[in-house]
């Protein structure tokens, strides 16, 4: 049962007014978790548990939230900023995210940025076309 | 096996209180259910309320915090570090008074690596008290390369005695 991406977006954004406590007029395709929805570290977790739950698919752990693993490697971030292998990886890591923006100015810091709930809405499409 | 006798050993040690009285089911990985008897004699209950002693809600968290807990740790044989990591939902619909026995009866929905989600309810003589959500990080697991003293802090052998004496159905 093949579900459009509208169908996907208001799942997700029942998942993210559970998980995170906020008003699902918050929760559009372009809102940042962290920076506009407020979600922590644990959330994130939380969000993949919700998510498996709701779309019956299983998420494998660093597939939707690759981040953390990347920014421990010193290969892949220097000075601040994602090295050209990083991004590489980052790239292969996140099909489901539209990194053009990201890579004129690859700061760490803007990594957070990059979940959206479009990227989750994306994400989820990818996981359920595969199964 | 290392014989920690450090000073946080017994730093952690001192912090940890238990909450609840006893289990009265266990169904390992799955649900387990305890129970608290409250009595007047808990000081707190002096002050909240004067004339109008009520368990506070947080306590009860607390109690079904323990009692998911415990459940989750003895998930992985008390391998892992379990701490509490976020309320998810905590909706209390009555009082829990001096002289009642709270029934807290907890279930795993998810259980990962790193992590755990489970959903609770409080009960008294049957009459729902509230709904309790949690989940709990297994920490060795999680914050990236911080690190947590070897022991585990959080199942001590004062906390494990409370599953003595539960039917156990592992």
């Amino acid at each position: 049962m093949a579900m459009s991406q509208d169908e996907i977006l208001q799942q997700v954004q029942e998942v993210m007014v559970d998980a995170l406590g906020v008003d699902d007029d918050e929760v559009t395709a372009q809102a940042t978790l962290m920076g506009d929805l407020g979600a922590e570290s644990i959330d994130f977790l939380d969000i993949v548990f919700r998510l498996e739950k709701a779309f019956a698919i299983k998420i494998p752990r660093e597939e939707l939230f690759p981040a953390e693993s990347l920014m421990n490697n010193p290969e892949f971030v220097n000075n601040g900023k994602l090295t050209e292998t990083g991004l590489a990886e980052l790239k292969n890591a996140m099909p489901h995210t539209d990194l053009a923006e990201f890579e004129n100015d690859p700061d760490i810091n803007k990594l957070g940025d990059l979940f959206t709930v479009g990227t989750i809405v994306n994400y989820v499409q990818i996981k359920l076309n595969a199964a | 096996m290392r014989i920690a006798q450090d000073n946080t050993h017994t730093q952690y040690d001192k912090m940890r209180w238990i909450w609840i009285d006893k289990f009265v089911e266990f169904h390992s990985g799955e649900r387990a259910v305890a129970v608290k008897n409250v009595t007047l004699a808990e000081e707190h209950l002096h002050d909240h309320f004067p004339g109008f002693p009520v368990m506070p809600e947080t306590l009860c968290i607390e109690a079904m915090a323990q009692t998911s807990g415990i459940l989750v740790g003895e998930a992985k044989n008390f391998q892992e570090k379990v701490v509490l990591a976020k309320i998810k939902k905590a909706v209390f619909f009555d009082y829990v008074k001096p002289g009642d026995t709270i029934k807290l009866d907890a279930k795993i929905e998810s259980i990962a690596h790193e992590a755990a989600t489970t959903s609770g309810k409080i009960t008294c003589s049957d009459k729902l008290i509230a709904e309790i959500d949690l989940m709990f990080s297994h920490i060795d697991q999680n914050l990236a390369g911080k690190e947590f003293p070897e022991e585990n802090f959080v199942f001590t052998d004062t906390f494990k005695s409370l599953m003595r004496g539960a039917a156990f159905d592992n």
